[in-house]
């Protein structure tokens, strides 16, 4: 993973709550073996008509949220499947952030893993965030503040751990293993 | 004091929790396969890992494959070359390359993971369970601590067995009462679903207890705790008991002679203390509960049989946008809505008891001429067992089609799928928009609700065929 510091760029919105993995990237798209090409199959149900064309009034075909980076979505997004395809797909996509309420675990904690950011904010502002497409946000890792216009900047919080990762590019596995000797330790003490 | 959660947790941790790290917890059961697993066999091999505990790693074949005859992988590759074939033939690969057996297509025990840890053995009380998939949950019917984790975690766990964690606060959702005639733990879940939300369970684990809790079997819990998911819990549990521990008794992995002894008496160590504390409580009467569908597009979107379809609480555009999906109104009864398809199956209603729920329901009768009944079962095993009772007869005299297991039409990745703007009653566990085709519609409910919808062609309460 590459080392995330800080994101600044304009916003869409997807004001809906409960948007579940199935429409981030439904399961027909996960025959894949790789991680990579997930993009061109985010949101396809709303993207696309069943005969191939866009969907005019779906928010990301319009051309305003060209180079909008950060999502800004409806309280508890990112439910049902655990599948990692979801965050894989908005990244591919080109979304670095998700900005919400309240974002489903195994989602947060897969979007986590791969640089994916996702913030939690309060009633408040995201209502001021789905009230203001199109603004430009930046998200700081380092000092977790995430910057809106015509407010101070608003800290948020990512676990430390997560963080760090985050920062330094740590691979988590890397840290896993280097308790090589206290899962060997676990595993002759409970056989 | 601590509940069965904090039990089966600080016996699996590693390295402890701090402020700056996670846990490392120790992962005794690794289900695996094909769909969330490719990419992180493929990680092994860049760094060159082997996998740690192939032993300790149940593998299967169960999203991507058809539940048309098939009798090994090699025919399957010859007649089609699609994403999900060699999707198949990259899982057979994988668990050559790394010393797993692989349940597939020519074994008897092969079947939907969340159906064949059970039926193995290999779920059992107080272990640690993990999967790529978020139907994981189904083990903590035996007291397991068990959860969907990403593919990225997958690798972690085929690598090191072990996974880095925050422990989730604890949730008792207290059952109380006993269940009336026509009413199934499925409804139960439903229920307590409706009452907590889609994300009421959201961070934390979830410990099902009360009154109702000891009369429900393990097929029943299973239920329950498969879709504790659509509550925004990652884990479900039961405290184990003499139920648990007569459904393991004499199961392939599960312990035998001293070992039994021994394991039997760490078990029933298990259950939460008298004073434990949750940090969160939800209470529920199961005697007054009804049959339940869904009516929208999330699994929380549920009412009664009996009520008409709720109307939106103030400008709730998911809401408006779901009901204009499913093409229903509010004020309107959901049941007498005309139905295309009837989909018996998937992890979290395909067992013998739920096959048997149903056919005692289409035994001497035809489903709707207009319907299109699918019925999966779960594995394997519970086919050979359903066949023994007869019940792929009755199931086809009353014109369903039987099919081989697997996911099957839960989530149509494998072809079987609900055509655009269809309604299909499904025994599954999610309604999401096209989550069973493009633009598919999907209500929710229980094998006996199916069955009755099925016979009727509209969405129907099953107490109806009660004697």
């Amino acid at each position: 993973m590459d080392a995330v510091t800080k994101i600044t760029a304009r916003t869409a919105v997807l004001p809906l709550d409960d948007i579940d993995t199935d429409q981030i990237i439904p399961a027909r798209y996960l025959t894949t073996t790789v991680r990579e090409g997930l993009g061109q199959h985010l949101f396809t149900d709303w993207r696309y008509n069943a005969d191939g064309s866009e969907v005019a009034d779906f928010i990301l075909n319009q051309p305003e949220s060209g180079g909008a980076t950060i999502l800004v979505a409806g309280r508890n997004f990112g439910c049902g499947s655990s599948r990692e395809h979801a965050p894989w797909a908005l990244l591919d996509y080109g979304f670095q952030v998700v900005i919400s309420t309240e974002i489903a675990d195994i989602f947060f904690h897969n979007s986590l893993k791969n640089g994916f950011i996702p913030v939690i904010v309060n009633d408040e502002i995201h209502r001021w965030l789905l009230d203001h497409p199109g603004v430009e946000v930046c998200v700081d890792i380092d000092t977790l503040a995430l910057t809106i216009p015509e407010h101070e900047p608003i800290p948020f919080n990512i676990d430390r751990f997560a963080r760090y990762c985050l920062l330094n590019g740590v691979d988590q596995l890397g840290f896993l293993r280097e308790h090589n000797d206290a899962i060997d330790a676990y595993e002759t003490r409970t056989r | 004091m601590r509940s069965l959660f904090e039990k089966v947790w600080d016996q699996h941790v590693v390295v402890a929790e701090t402020d700056e790290t996670p846990a490392i917890l120790y992962i005794d059961l690794h289900l695996v396969h094909e769909v969330t697993s490719p990419q992180a066999f493929n990680l092994l091999r860049e760094v060159g890992l082997p996998v740690r505990r192939p032993e300790q790693t149940l593998a299967t074949m169960d999203h991507s494959t058809p539940t048309t005859p098939v009798s090994s992988l090699a025919d399957l590759a010859v007649v089609s070359d699609t994403p999900a074939t060699r999707q198949l033939v990259q899982m057979e690969k994988n668990c050559n390359d790394f010393g797993i057996k692989l349940r597939g297509f020519s074994s008897p025990e092969r079947g939907i993971v969340h159906i064949i840890g059970p039926e193995l053995g290999a779920t059992q009380p107080g272990r640690t369970i993990v999967c790529g998939d978020s139907h994981t949950s189904t083990h903590g019917a035996f007291g397991a601590l068990a959860f969907g984790i990403g593919t990225t975690e997958v690798g972690h766990v085929l690598a090191t067995q072990c996974m880095l964690q925050r422990r989730p606060k604890t949730f008792a959702v207290n059952l109380e009462g006993s269940l009336s005639a026509g009413v199934t733990a499925k409804d139960i879940v439903l229920s307590v679903i409706g009452k907590t939300g889609v994300d009421g369970g959201t961070a934390h684990a979830i410990e099902y207890r009360g009154s109702a809790v000891g009369a429900l079997s393990m097929e029943q819990r299973m239920t329950i705790c498969n879709m504790a998911i659509e509550g925004g819990a990652r884990a479900g549990m039961f405290a184990p008991d003499d139920t648990t521990y007569e459904y393991l008794a004499g199961r392939q992995y599960a312990p035998s002679g001293a070992d039994w002894d021994r394991a039997l008496a760490e078990w029933r160590q298990l259950p939460s203390d008298p004073d434990a504390r949750f940090d969160k409580q939800v209470t529920l009467d199961v005697t007054t509960m009804t049959p339940m569908v869904t009516f929208g597009t999330n699994p929380g979107m549920v009412i009664s049989i009996d009520d008409p379809i709720p109307s939106p609480a103030g400008n709730d555009k998911a809401f408006a946008k779901a009901l204009n999906y499913m093409q229903l109104e509010s004020g309107k009864p959901l049941s007498g809505t005309p139905v295309d398809v009837v989909f018996l199956g998937s992890c979290t209603n395909s067992r013998l008891s739920d096959l048997q729920d149903a056919a005692g329901l289409l035994d001497g009768r035809r489903i709707a001429a207009n319907v299109r009944m699918l019925v999966v079962p779960g594995s394997q095993q519970i086919k050979v067992d359903a066949e023994a009772r007869g019940l792929d007869e009755i199931f086809k005299a009353a014109g369903a089609e039987w099919r081989e297991p697997g996911c099957s039409m839960c989530l149509a990745m494998n072809g079987d799928s609900v055509p655009t703007g269809k309604l299909a009653v499904s025994t599954s566990n999610r309604n999401f928009e096209g989550r069973q085709g493009p633009g598919a519609r999907t209500v929710l409910a229980s094998p006996l609700t199916a069955a009755a919808s099925a016979l009727t062609g509209t969405v129907s309460d099953p107490r109806q065929f009660l004697d």
